[in-house]
């Protein structure tokens, strides 16, 4: 029995950790450091109909155990991940997760459409959670009624299941997530980055071009936690859980948290190397825990 | 190859006011196959500062697995790596990037090496590589005063130096580009290193001129894969666009748009 396997819809995972969208383009640069057949999954960059060239730089700060973001999906295109992106992560015995992201609902749908068909994409990742554009992402994503809707137009043009990425950025996450799992979502994946500013100390502005940056890294783990820990009890459908995960006792909390697989974003940027070496600790892991499978440990922050 | 590397500290040395050289063992060295590559250093185990620093290669010595980095402590993350003391390990990834191409110059050739602040270790390497081939080279060395001003010796061994410093401290007053207008253009290739605006003046100055440029720029990964050092391009290339860290930090003049 592998200890690690994860089955969730449209993904039978060897092991419970992907690399997250945005901080893994599309793979080719890690490739070239391990083999990514060792991957649970891949989710990759944010794809858009169109080709993006992104924000002004800088696009990013540092920050206290984190960093701040504006990158500003840039990607090479429908087009170009179809030809060229997916069709080389085929090489690896790996299922990929793309991630749709658009300005109005019509964009969605369309990428949407034509990348479940890539015959390696085992289920999407739908961005209504972007804080760096100006148009599309995050509106989707801090109305329920929008995520709702936006949700099912995706979900009925898509080849393989829907998975939704949720922004931290709101008032109450479980109105969102509740309204994307009736909207026919297949799963839950969050959070996404926490909006927040840095600035110069000699000049007093903004370090980040486009102001404002999606807090990430050690530093937001815990509101991430909690909002597992919530939502993971409001909805039926499965969480992919991330946010500030850098180390193996980071995936065990989210899972205790109530996430069925975790995503690793930015400790990529920190050791490239993380995600292979979490997947070799886990299994020490779980003799530490006295746990055989690793789904034992799904939500036992709020079992009774 | 990229490796990842814990590195052993030979040794720690404050070479100007707040500029450290910092040498470092171990088998990344045997990887470098440029003078303009650099590395990207985790200054602690933990997760506070969070990224790497991004550092340039100052010079490498292969028989001893050694190479010499050049940094200025400045912000939390090179402040501590200026604590760092003989015999720690410090966790390496790199090389990174491509570096100058020596090349570019042939023997007996002269090719001009313009600084500028913490931009002038690398040239220091790939003035060693030059001139080892029968390259003669000329270095153009921009301070702010005499005070962070450093390895003028080092380059005085392999070459004319000049140096220029903003406050006239040291050498000419001013800009590289006031030493440069006194040296004639009568050379083969330019390279250069330096701040923004310092690199825009090299590459107006020396217009027709075959020349390179290394870019400094905020980085995320450094294996270009965050898009975070993204640089619009002119339309010498067919890119819309490099990274920094991936497709450079060296790139030929013109390519980049300043």
């Amino acid at each position: 029995m592998n200890r690690l396997a994860v089955e969730l819809p449209g993904l039978q995972l060897k092991n419970p950790i992907m690399p997250a969208s945005g901080c893994f383009g599309f793979g080719k640069e890690y490739g070239a450091l391990y083999d990514l057949s060792q991957l649970g999954a891949i989710m990759i960059k944010a794809t858009t109909l169109e080709t993006r060239f992104g924000n002004p730089t800088p696009r990013v700060a540092e920050t206290a155990s984190g960093m701040l973001n504006a990158i500003g999906l840039q990607n090479p295109g429908l087009e170009g991940v179809m030809e060229n992106e997916l069709p080389w992560l085929e090489q690896f015995d790996v299922p990929i997760i793309a991630n749709v992201a658009g300005t109005e609902t019509a964009d969605y749908v369309e990428v949407a459409k034509t990348i479940s068909t890539a015959p390696n994409v085992k289920a999407l990742e739908l961005n209504i959670s972007c804080p760096n554009v100006k148009c599309g992402g995050i509106t989707f994503g801090t109305d329920p009624q929008q995520a709702h809707d936006l949700t099912a137009a995706v979900k009925a043009v898509s080849e393989v299941p829907v998975y939704v990425k949720l922004s931290p950025n709101v008032t109450d996450i479980k109105e969102i997530a509740k309204a994307v799992e009736a909207g026919g979502a297949d799963g839950i994946t969050m959070i996404n980055t926490l909006v927040g500013m840095r600035l110069d100390q000699k000049t007093g502005r903004p370090i980040i071009a486009n102001i404002t940056g999606g807090l990430s890294g050690p530093a937001v783990k815990p509101v991430a936690i909690k909002m597992v820990y919530e939502v993971s009890q409001v909805v039926h459908i499965p969480i992919i859980g991330m946010g500030g995960v850098a180390e193996t006792a980071d995936v065990i909390d989210f899972l205790s948290a109530g996430a069925s697989a975790v995503a690793v974003g930015t400790a990529n940027f920190v050791d490239p190397f993380i995600c292979p070496k979490i997947i070799e600790e886990l299994p020490a892991k779980l003799d530490e825990l006295c746990v055989e499978h690793i789904s034992e440990l799904v939500g036992r922050s709020h079992r009774i | 190859m990229i490796i990842q590397d814990r590195m052993k500290v030979t040794g720690q040395k404050k070479i100007a006011e707040n500029i450290f050289e910092l040498k470092l063992t171990g088998k990344l060295v045997g990887e470098i196959n440029s003078p303009g590559q650099f590395v990207h250093i985790r200054v602690t185990d933990s997760f506070e500062p969070l990224l790497r620093r991004p550092i340039s290669i100052a010079s490498i010595n292969e028989d001893k697995s050694e190479m010499t980095i050049i940094y200025r402590a400045e912000g939390r993350g090179t402040t501590l790596l200026s604590l760092k003391r003989e015999g720690e390990e410090v966790d390496v990834l790199g090389p990174l990037g491509n570096g100058f191409p020596v090349h570019e110059t042939l023997p007996g050739e002269t090719a001009v090496l313009i600084g500028g602040g913490i931009g002038v270790p690398p040239l220091y390497e790939l003035s060693k590589q030059l001139t080892a081939k029968g390259v003669k080279c000329i270095h153009v060395l921009g301070f702010q005063s005499a005070e962070v001003s450093f390895y003028e010796e080092a380059f005085k061994q392999l070459g004319d130096t000049y140096i220029a410093t903003v406050d006239g401290t040291k050498g000419t007053k001013g800009f590289v580009t006031n030493v440069m207008e006194t040296i004639g253009d009568d050379f083969s290739t330019y390279y250069s290193c330096g701040p923004m605006p310092m690199l825009n003046a090299v590459q107006s100055a020396y217009t027709g001129k075959k020349g390179f440029l290394s870019f400094e720029q905020r980085m995320g990964c450094g294996i270009g894969a965050c898009f975070a050092c993204v640089c619009e391009t002119t339309e010498k290339t067919d890119k819309e666009y490099v990274k920094v860290c991936s497709d450079g930090p060296v790139f030929p003049a013109g390519v980049v748009s300043i």
